[in-house]
């Protein structure tokens, strides 16, 4: 399948309404804005913009009490606001699905971005959450799906997790 | 200081006639044994930890529940570590979520150390600002009683500051495994998702 450079977070759109997700909380990031403007535009999900990423563990949990499934779009650096919220999922085993944007490891221009974003990888799997890493755009989908059979399937924690590399320049410029 | 309600009395009026609509969700520690005290029932989520986000969970669900009413029922302090909830709720506006606060002025978890609102922070003035469409401040039985009656007619997002005592009853301990919380919580809606 030939997917264009810039089609991943199209796909990524796509693997989420076939998942039925219908809630999504966010925090504006953006190698997510192309997600972020799909899903604001699409009436069967209800966009949630956050104050702090760590409100959206919460509500995903809330929507799955109620029957719904949410995901939750984040950078890495908003995965440590998380780490104590990841309570509430792994205590009751509430399926939580991210999908977060690397910064700090790639042409990065921001140092301050690196403390958080080196460590991304450990303390998801210290949270006990499954990671799936891409960091080429026909990649995304396939790991989306497999993040949501694994998520939803069995009520647990994964993290898509998309490369500095994937998102690069264009988004950024655009 | 005003007169303040007593805390396990303020819950049970809120909760007299619950019936099977409310789905109510405490804070971790005083208002989770308070709804405990209550009464048992599986639409109650009772939180063991997690502070600061008792209200996304209850905004979570409520949105997934539209014809179901949400009740989340915490701690001042629980209630200031989740402070930018409040805004994230004045922006989704859902009429069937009431966030209401058992406000004593103490971290009474920890040993009573004062909490902000002691020093005058006011959670009714951040909540109206964050829109909230209904505020109120329930200072006596007659206000417990029409703020339960609200609980079942509500068509706006509420919020509700009850001045409690800083008393500690004695603990009423609930389920505590999360899995089996989960679980009947979602077979009581019979929800499969």
């Amino acid at each position: 399948m030939n997917v264009q450079v810039t089609d991943w977070p199209d796909r990524l759109f796509a693997t989420l309404k076939r998942a039925g997700i219908r809630q999504v909380g966010y925090v504006p990031d953006a190698g997510h804005s192309r997600l972020i403007e799909r899903c604001r535009a699409d009436a069967g999900i209800r966009d949630i913009v956050l104050t702090t990423e760590e409100e959206g563990v919460a509500l995903a949990a809330g929507a799955w009490l109620g029957g719904e499934r949410a995901a939750l779009l984040m950078q890495s650096s908003g995965l440590g606001n998380c780490v104590n919220m990841f309570s509430l999922a792994r205590s009751c085993r509430f399926p939580l699905l991210m999908l977060i944007t690397m910064r700090g490891e790639w042409e990065e221009f921001n140092p301050w971005q690196v403390p958080m974003g080196s460590i991304v990888d450990p303390v998801l799997k210290l949270c006990e959450a499954e990671v799936y890493r891409v960091s080429k755009p026909e990649e995304v989908e396939g790991a989306a799906e497999r993040a949501v059979q694994h998520v939803f399937g069995d009520e647990r924690i994964g993290a898509v997790i998309l490369s500095q590399q994937l998102i690069g320049k264009k988004v950024w410029i655009k | 200081m005003s007169e303040r309600l007593e805390r396990r009395a303020a819950m049970a009026t809120l909760l007299a006639e619950r019936g099977d609509d409310l789905l109510v969700v405490p804070g971790l520690g005083s208002t989770t044994y308070d709804l405990a005290a209550a009464g048992d029932d599986d639409r109650n989520f009772y939180l063991w930890g997690a502070m600061g986000g008792a209200a996304m969970i209850g905004l979570g669900l409520a949105l997934a529940q539209p014809h179901k009413r949400v009740a989340v029922i915490t701690g001042d302090g629980e209630m200031l570590m989740g402070l930018g909830s409040l805004a994230t709720i004045g922006m989704q506006k859902p009429g069937n979520l009431a966030i209401i606060v058992f406000d004593n002025g103490v971290y009474g978890e920890t040993g009573m150390q004062p909490s902000h609102t002691q020093s005058g922070v006011d959670l009714v003035g951040v909540a109206r600002r964050c829109g909230f469409a209904t505020c109120l401040e329930v200072t006596d039985e007659a206000g417990l009683r029409d703020l339960a009656g609200r609980l079942k007619t509500m068509r706006e997002t509420l919020f509700a500051r009850v001045p409690i005592e800083a008393n500690e009853p004695p603990r009423v301990l609930p389920e505590r495994d999360g899995v089996v919380l989960k679980q009947r919580f979602r077979a009581a809606l019979g929800v499969k998702a």
